[in-house]
């Protein structure tokens, strides 16, 4: 084994963390800790296009890089937290499954997403293809987080999340979506989460709480 | 081209300016002036491709050909007669008190916003930014479902946000293999290398496993908001919970641009695989809708939910007969969602006036429309028996043609598509006819409604029934020509 | 050149006895210093194993045979076990018979006699020992084999020397496969030697307690084996931690008798590190109640997992 050049080694630490995190967010169960774990990530997907961005001196990765700190790590963090003051949310998130439980389905969805990235790693020629499989595996720990959790905050991090996944998947296998796409995604991203907030705020004023359980009246019956 | 700045612009100006005076007296009427400006737009782009054929604008970004040239022109059409439809259906609301004045401006901005990522999902040529602007038209709709504040509505709008948000986001990984793969081709070139017409151009150098694994994500990302089982759960909830000028449009347009998207996407991934894998998937999930909503059609008692799910089976037949390829097939599906568009938007038009009259939306509750207003009442059995596929209307000419098809090329799925289609009928015939015929106390309307695009709809759904217009037939022939190959 | 490999081999067995206790004594003056009490000395484990050498055992009415063997097993197998892991060098005869998954065995066997042992008496603090040991063992195992298992996939070896040699070859690189295995080794080393965030072991709190509840009906010589074997356990523990995780210092298989003497105050500068670092993590955190326990075990096991699969991914070309 050949040792690898220092960038390479802290792109893979990178994505390694970036892996862990997505556990640490699926065992998380208090709402303003999972707010900062999202910032977390998205600071390490920022610091990752950086690297890219400097070893491949593709310019338009700088400014990618400084879209996600701008938006993901500063002022989505900062709306969900006005958020949470202001619905006084702050009280404890709970698990459907156990958590060991849940750990070991991310397990699973981890091997699941590393097989089907497999294709794309082979055929990708970029310097982090092997880091295609981890961003596949935190689309999915994310898409478990949504399925588990019953309060609408913690479902739209999930949903965050997995764009976050989106994006660090992008940069992995083709260095980033062209500008404007991803200008438009950075776009649609932002206007979810304001209209989610209107939305938390009509939810809330209807049942005084945010937990979905009460959304779940809509059904065959009507 | 000029054609196309207006038909993007007007909505895009339409939207800011409804932003600021959404709420005023007029502002009903201000829509309607917008929507059919943009519509004289969509008829001048129309005229342009048919005289001048495929156009690409704009340096390569928009991209209009026979096939969405046409969904354009439905999409501005449905979108006038609905504004037209809304004015007065708003006005009411407003009336019984269930908007106020700031919801009537979110209301009216919106749909502007609506019509505006609609029609760019369609002009695009980029598949990146067909993707920004389906998840524009989710955004732009959900807090229209939302608009009366009920438990029931934001149920169905949080479902709707979230399944859609999380199918669309399938649909972004999608479209980065898509990139990914057509990088390796057409090398690093930006933007260039998410354009439609290029890939089309060297689809068969495409890498098959990375477009197989692409199609997979973009079929579950579209066809969630194509409303395909299995995950079509968003779909009747939104309809029903949301104003009736939302569930009009929503079934009408927004489901066939999702369809469109879909269909896009196969042209790329059938060049490249030169296998019946993505045809059999669209065969497959189509099928399972068609089945599955019929299935579901019985257990209805909400009259939107019905007709939502009748959305879901016939969006589920458009796709089957996509599945089908080759031109007939292709010929017959744009054809359905031609008519399917037209006649459900008119249903849901009656639908809605209907369920205002009697201030309830379950079918139990609605009597008699016959004696309230003949309009109404012969609007509703017209239009159901136009979506029931009965002869002289054109869902008829697009159903026999997609079945005479399959019993060519599928003979399997013959069974249960007729099965399926004579549980339609019997699950929506009947209750239409109880809800028009029965008996009821209710007196009869002092005045007749404006129900001018519920008849403009159906006379065209019966015109495509009799006589196809020879120049229409030549465009339907083109995009077939263009999907289905040769 | 065989006498030199039985020289190390039994120096390394040697120290391993000798200094497991200081060991222990240095990580109770270390808890105590940060907990601002008076520390005792660092001699007292000496001083007690001493002490219950000199006393007369009393056995239960009802005792086995197996109560009265179960603490030479247990001592024994952790001498064995410090036999095969290298904390001063690479030269071990003993290696050819055991590898690193055999060394788990051996833990395995350690625990297996405990618990029967504690069972066997009957008392009911013995059986909840038991029960408790055995339900933190299932999942530490695992998590210390996919530990070793991530090392041997990065060394393609299974024999321990062998192992942390090729981690003191390798070039300093940020290998996030190791970290994650390093975090879960600590789990796992807290678990499996009754250390605070599982078990108290300053504690005979019925509630808690795992490893002192199996000890309770022990008295003198069985004890002092018993508490003994305790000790060597945590010193084979940090020793399999500096083997894979810092192995710079551990002398390689041709280094003479100046070797072998530079690597002692190398051990005792890691020790003394470790026993600090161990100290502080155990007066950092609170004791977790004992039906989280598998929660922290799993967690291990996801760290273990994790590394493993970060290698699998990220290792190759």
């Amino acid at each position: 084994m050949t040792p690898l050049p220092l960038n390479q080694q802290l792109l893979n630490a990178c994505a390694a963390l970036l892996l862990l995190l997505s556990f640490a967010m699926l065992s998380q169960r208090r709402i303003v800790s999972l707010v900062n774990l999202f910032a977390v990530q998205g600071a390490v997907i920022a610091a990752t296009t950086l690297l890219v961005a400097w070893r491949t001196g593709e310019t338009h990765l700088y400014f990618s890089a400084a879209l996600t700190l701008a938006l993901k790590v500063a002022f989505l963090p900062w709306l969900l937290h006005r958020l949470i003051r202001r619905l006084e949310v702050r009280w404890d998130t709970e698990p459907l499954l156990d958590i060991s439980g849940t750990m070991l389905a991310g397990i699973v969805i981890v091997v699941f997403a590393f097989g089907l990235a497999e294709p794309i790693t082979h055929l990708a020629s970029t310097s982090m293809r092997n880091a295609i499989g981890i961003a596949v595996a935190v689309v999915l720990l994310a898409f478990l987080m949504m399925i588990t959790r019953r309060k609408a905050m913690s479902q739209v991090i999930g949903f965050l999340s997995m764009e976050n996944g989106l994006f660090f998947g992008a940069m992995s296998a083709t260095y980033g979506m062209p500008m404007i796409v991803e200008l438009g995604v950075a776009l649609d991203v932002l206007v979810a989460v304001l209209v989610l907030g209107v939305f938390f705020f009509q939810i809330r004023e209807q049942f005084d709480s945010l937990d979905l359980h009460h959304l779940e009246r809509l059904g065959e019956r009507r | 081209m000029i054609g196309l700045s207006f038909l993007l612009g007007i909505p895009a100006a339409g939207a800011i300016a409804l932003a600021f005076c959404g709420a005023r007296r007029g502002a009903p009427e201000i829509n309607a002036a917008f929507s059919f400006g943009t519509f004289v737009a969509a008829c001048a782009v129309t005229l342009r491709v048919i005289g001048h054929g495929p156009q690409l604008l704009w340096s390569g970004q928009f991209f209009i050909d026979a096939f969405n040239v046409f969904l354009v022109a439905l999409t501005a059409f449905v979108g006038l007669t609905t504004s037209l439809f809304s004015r007065p259906y708003m006005r009411v609301e407003v009336a019984h008190g269930r908007l106020t004045p700031g919801r009537l401006r979110l209301y009216h901005s919106m749909y502007q916003l609506f019509m505006l990522t609609m029609l760019s999902a369609l002009t695009t040529n980029n598949m990146g930014l067909l993707w920004v602007a389906m998840e524009g038209a989710t955004l732009s709709t959900v807090l229209l479902v939302t608009l009366y504040r009920t438990p029931q509505s934001l149920e169905a709008g949080w479902k709707y946000f979230i399944l859609c948000g999380v199918g669309i986001a399938q649909a972004l990984f999608g479209t980065i293999l898509l990139y990914f793969a057509a990088e390796k081709v057409l090398g690093a070139q930006g933007v260039a290398a998410l354009e439609w017409t290029r890939l089309n151009a060297v689809k068969s150098q495409l890498e098959p496993t990375v477009l197989a694994l692409a199609f997979v994500f973009l079929l579950v990302g579209y066809g969630t908001k194509v409303g395909l089982a299995p995950l079509h759960s968003w779909l009747p909830d939104a309809h029903a919970e949301g104003p009736t000028p939302i569930s009009a449009v929503l079934s009408g347009l927004l489901l066939n641009v999702a369809l469109y998207a879909v269909v896009r996407c196969k042209v790329l991934v059938e060049g490249s695989l030169h296998s019946a894998l993505p045809s059999r998937m669209l065969m497959g999930f189509g099928l399972l809708s068609v089945v599955l909503a019929a299935l579901l059609l019985f257990r209805q008692r909400d009259i939107k939910r019905l007709f939502a799910y009748s959305s879901i089976e016939h969006m589920g037949l458009a796709t089957f007969a996509f599945g089908l390829s080759g031109p007939v097939a292709t010929f017959a599906a744009l054809l359905h969602m031609t008519v399917h568009s037209l006649t459900k938007s008119s249903i849901f038009f009656t639908v809605g006036h209907a369920a205002q009259k009697a201030g309830s939306q379950l079918m139990d509750d609605i009597r008699g429309l016959i004696t309230i207003s003949p309009t109404i009442g012969w609007g509703l059995m017209l239009g159901a028996l136009a979506i029931l596929g009965l002869p002289p209307f054109g869902v008829f000419a697009s159903e026999f043609l997609i079945l005479t098809t399959a019993m060519r090329q599928q003979p399997w799925s013959i069974p249960i598509l007729l099965l399926a289609l004579g549980i339609a009928f019997a699950a929506i015939f009947g209750r239409v006819q109880s809800m028009v015929f029965g008996e009821t106390q209710a007196r009869r309307l002092p005045h007749a409604p404006a129900l001018l695009p519920v008849f403009a709809h159906l006379a065209i759904v019966l015109v495509l029934g009799l006589y196809i217009p020879p120049y229409l037939a030549e465009w339907y022939r083109a995009a077939a020509h263009l999907i289905g190959g040769p | 050149m065989r006498p030199a490999a039985y020289i190390s081999q039994s120096l390394e067995i040697a120290v391993a006895l000798a200094a497991a206790p200081l060991f222990l004594g240095w990580v109770n003056q270390c808890r105590a210093w940060l907990a601002n009490r008076s520390a005792p000395s660092v001699l007292l484990p000496y001083r007690n194993i001493r002490k219950l050498f000199h006393k007369d055992a009393v056995l239960a009415e009802n005792a086995s045979a197996l109560f009265r063997i179960a603490p030479y097993v247990v001592f024994g197998t952790m001498v064995v076990a410090a036999g095969i892991i290298p904390s001063l060098s690479g030269r071990l005869p003993l290696v050819a018979a055991a590898d690193a998954i055999a060394l788990v065995g051996l833990f395995g066997t350690a625990r297996v006699f405990l618990s029967l042992a504690a069972m066997d008496v009957g008392t009911a603090f013995g059986t909840l020992g038991a029960r408790r040991e055995m339900m933190v063992g299932f999942l530490a195992e695992p998590a210390l084999l996919m530990v070793i298992f991530v090392a041997s996939l990065i060394s393609a070896t299974t024999a321990l020397p062998a192992i942390s040699a090729h981690l003191a070859g390798a070039r300093l690189v940020i290998d996030p496969s190791l970290a994650f295995t390093a975090v879960a080794f600590t789990l796992v080393l807290l678990a499996e030697n009754a250390r605070i965030p599982v078990d108290n072991p300053a504690t005979h709190l019925e509630l808690t307690m795992i490893h002192e509840a199996m000890l309770l009906e022990y008295s003198a010589r069985h004890l002092a084996l018993m508490e003994w074997a305790a000790a060597l356990r945590l010193f084979n523990y940090a020793c399999i931690g500096f083997a894979l995780f810092v192995p710079w210092g551990i002398a390689a298989g041709n280094v003479g008798p100046l070797g072998l003497t530079l690597a002692i105050p190398i051990l005792a500068l890691k020790l003394a590190v470790a026993g600090a670092g161990l100290a502080l993590i155990e007066t950092l955190s609170a004791k977790l109640r004992i039906m989280r326990a598998p929660e922290f075990l799993a967690t291990a096991f996801l760290f273990a997992v994790l590394g493993l699969l970060v290698h699998v991914l990220l290792g190759g070309p």
